[in-house]
């Protein structure tokens, strides 16, 4: 051991040593910190120190030094003065460590405060720009067929692109579903090289811009095979589109069902398709499910492939074979880029109806996703308490 | 193990094959022909698009990369150039903005916010990334481009002319960018730590202390009041289309970040927390290395993402067709923004043009995302973020 040492340390006998630090044995003795969750007082009183006088600098320097007004340059300028304050006092009270340690806080705390800010701006602004039209049940169950684009609230809805997306949503999930989940299924299960050209094939169509996906089914299946514009092309473009997203996002979540999950299964002498249909897909269901929806939940969004393929109508078509179908997403462009301010207003709502849509899917999703939770659900629990109890004293040997 | 004393009852040991038989034959050749359509389907998109730039690049030839021509179907002089400037300045404005928020995202959940909370803010940063992009677009036109073109308009009334006017300045400026990058490329590449390493930084700093009142106070041109421009000649430009774009793509850019952050080696972190450094000395130690790849790696993906956004640039820009270094001003053209305004009204040889230049927008894509991909696998925290 001590040789050992001596012989490592021997040719960088020059280098830096650590040194035990000297203790003042005459210095006070340090106060420790009576709780480790709080921050000390002197760090309180800076924190809200600094935000009091940079509120006060930045209306100095903007509304007297500099020639910038309003309140977005107020915001600004605080917060940097805020940060710069917070900068210098805690140099003066702490060390240059602390002092980067708490500028790093504040910089990734204001970061997550505007990305979260704008999220929230976001859904705000288009509920209260398309409140005016949304809160008269007719946008639901109405058209704008008959309709004049600056007639009142009370007329005229979107229940033809309500009905357009769910119909055009509903054959591509059909056709993406399938397709998707089976790639993932054979890309996993089966392998081989054939597979993992597949895979590399899938992942590099990941890639492929929505307006693209759209462009190729309006060259193809309109324009060669000279098929009409219609809810059907639209459905198509939507489904090249989540195709391989759906394909990949099943992958990876196949990758990770446990592989003694399925050697259990082989090994009790199934076989390779029942272990996949009783073991493998049961497994991944939740993981799969939120797959699929949030891929749909892109779909629905997009708007270029629709507008590609699919076009705009104003009244309700239910035949995806037959002729233009209106979809949410197209619905809100055409609406808010018309000059008729009461369009732009029911485009807005559209736009609310579109992300309502979206939320639903999204808390689906959650809700599937969830990791089983051990509470009884809730009809098992009513159904408990309708039954008569049992006595809860029986040791659980004695049951059987 | 029976059979240990009579040699001729030993049975013939079954022959072993990983040949399917039965059901399970009819699994893999059913499942192996749902892949091969797959194949077929997605391969042949690539293949169709492939296709139809041999017609294209024999009407327009070489000219169709020609960065001197715009793209004006009339005239029937098309070239790709212009439309490739403007989707690159986009998607670099777009991420240029997302990265450092998504970064500083990433590390807030995955780092500094209340556990009660971080459950919360993953939804919400998945959320954002399911809404529809035309909510971003209009969010972009309508609430942002107001304020956005009075901050464009600024930035190029007293930062622009730095560049081109007043000597002194120019030199402050070069200064300050020139020791910022000297500074960066000693410290983070190199691996300097020293002290003469840092006397760089400390002149940038200076001269930024220096041009702030400088470009704030001073006005270079004496006739800048009749040149001024117009709030209007700063709309609808890359800028602001870059805006919207950004929030497209940085809860892609965050959720990728934030699932690497989250597998860092906690004995790690705690043993950086234990050695005396501080919350910011553990991220920079432990948690940037460990997460570097998935930092590259996913802001390439959201870069990719960024480069085929449609209908929010298209609700934005004002088309116009010739490469414009400005970003801030009014004007610009993405590939995917021109497919959906004139693929209407295309015919022949010029809709094999729009299909060429998807071809092209899909190429470049590709070749980001395959960029991220190798980044990301080769990095420490590997494959978990695919």
């Amino acid at each position: 051991m001590t040789l050992a040492l001596d012989r490592r340390s021997a040719p960088t006998a020059e280098a830096p040593t650590t040194h035990v630090p000297d203790r003042d044995l005459h210095a006070a003795a340090p106060v420790p910190r009576t709780s480790l969750g709080v921050l000390p007082l002197e760090y309180r009183f800076l924190s809200w120190g600094a935000r009091f006088a940079a509120l006060g600098l930045a209306w100095v320097i903007v509304e007297r030094l500099l020639p910038i007004q309003g309140l977005g340059w107020l915001v600004v300028v605080a917060a940097l003065c805020n940060l710069m304050l917070l900068a210098v006092g805690t140099l003066v009270i702490d060390s240059p460590i602390a002092m980067a340690d708490r500028v790093a806080q504040w910089l990734f705390s204001t970061g997550a405060m505007v990305v979260f800010l704008a999220l929230g701006s976001t859904l705000t602004f288009v509920f209260k720009r398309g409140w005016p039209a949304l809160h008269h049940w007719n946008f639901f169950t109405q058209t704008m067929h008959t309709t004049l684009p600056d007639a009142p609230y009370n007329q005229g809805g979107v229940l033809n692109s309500v009905v357009g997306t769910l119909i055009e949503l509903g054959i591509a999930v059909a056709i993406t579903l399938p397709l998707g989940v089976g790639t993932a299924v054979y890309l996993n299960e089966v392998g081989g090289r054939f597979a993992r050209m597949i895979r590399t094939v899938v992942e590099a169509m990941t890639a492929l811009p929505s307006i693209v996906a759209g462009l190729f089914i309006y060259s193809f299946w309109i324009l060669a095979l000279h098929q009409p514009r219609s809810g059907l092309a639209g459905a198509l473009a939507i489904g090249v589109m989540m195709l391989p997203i759906v394909a990949r996002a099943s992958d990876v979540v196949l990758r990770v069902v446990p592989g003694n999950l399925r050697e259990a299964s082989l090994a009790l002498g199934a076989s390779r398709w029942r272990t996949i249909w009783h073991v493998v897909l049961p497994t991944a269901r939740p993981g799969l499910a939120t797959a699929l929806i949030l891929a749909v939940a892109r779909g629905v969004g997009e708007t270029s492939p629709v507008l590609i393929a699919s076009g705009y109508a104003t009244f309700l078509v239910t035949n995806p074979t037959h002729g233009v179908m209106s979809s949410l997403p197209l619905s809100v462009y055409n609406s808010v880029i018309a000059p008729e301010p009461q369009a732009v207003v029911r485009g807005y709502a559209t736009a609310a109806v579109l992300l309502i849509l979206v939320l639903t899917l999204f808390v689906i999703a959650r809700l599937l996703a969830r990791p089983p939770s051990a509470k009884p659900s809730l009809r098992r629990r009513i159904r408990r308490s309708l039954t008569p109890t049992r006595p809860l004293t029986v040791e659980p040997g004695e049951t059987s | 193990m029976t059979a240990h004393g009579s040699e001729d009852l030993l049975p013939i040991p079954r022959r072993v094959s990983r040949k399917p038989t039965g059901g399970d034959a009819v699994f893999v050749h059913g499942f192996r022909m749902v892949g091969a359509s797959v194949l077929v389907i997605t391969g042949g998109i690539a293949v169709f698009l492939a296709l139809q730039s041999v017609p294209t690049l024999r009407h327009y030839g070489v000219g169709f990369f020609d960065v001197h021509q715009g793209w004006n179907f009339d005239t029937d002089r098309v070239s790709v150039a212009s439309l490739l400037a403007g989707t690159v300045e986009v998607a670099l404005i777009a991420i240029t903005l997302a990265f450092p928020l998504a970064l500083a995202t990433a590390l807030y959940i995955s780092e500094y916010a209340p556990p009660r909370l971080q459950a919360t803010l993953i939804s919400a940063i998945d959320l954002m990334a399911a809404v529809p992009s035309i909510v971003y677009g209009l969010w972009g036109r309508d609430l942002i481009q107001p304020h956005a073109g009075t901050v464009a308009m600024f930035v190029d009334r007293h930062v622009g002319p730095l560049a081109v006017s007043g000597a002194p300045r120019t030199a402050l400026l070069l200064v300050l960018v020139g020791g910022v990058l000297v500074g960066v490329v000693l410290r983070g590449v190199v691996g300097l730590r020293s002290h003469g390493a840092r006397l760089p930084l400390y002149a940038a700093a200076v001269a930024a202390v220096v041009l702030l009142p400088v470009c704030l106070t001073v006005d270079a041109d004496p006739n800048a009041a009749n040149l001024a421009p117009q709030a209007s000649s700063f709309q609808k430009s890359a800028f602001i289309a870059g805006i919207a774009v950004s929030m497209m793509v940085l809860p892609m850019a965050c959720a990728i970040m934030r699932q690497v952050f989250s597998q860092t080696p906690p004995g790690e972190k705690e043993a950086a927390l234990a050695l005396g450094s501080t919350k910011w000395g553990m991220i920079r130690a432990v948690v940037l290395p460990f997460g570097k790849g998935g930092i590259i790696g996913g802001t390439m993906l959201a870069l990719g993402r960024a480069l085929g956004e449609t209908i929010a640039v298209l609700l934005i820009i004002n088309q116009v067709f010739i490469i414009k270094p400005n970003v801030l001003e009014t004007g610009t053209a993405t590939v995917s923004s021109t497919i959906a305004a004139q693929f209407g009204e295309a015919t022949g040889i010029q809709l094999k043009a729009l299909l060429t230049a998807g071809f092209v927008l899909f190429v470049i894509t590709l070749v980001v995302n395959t960029l991220a991909a190798i980044v990301v696998s080769r990095s420490r925290s590997g494959d978990a973020t695919s």
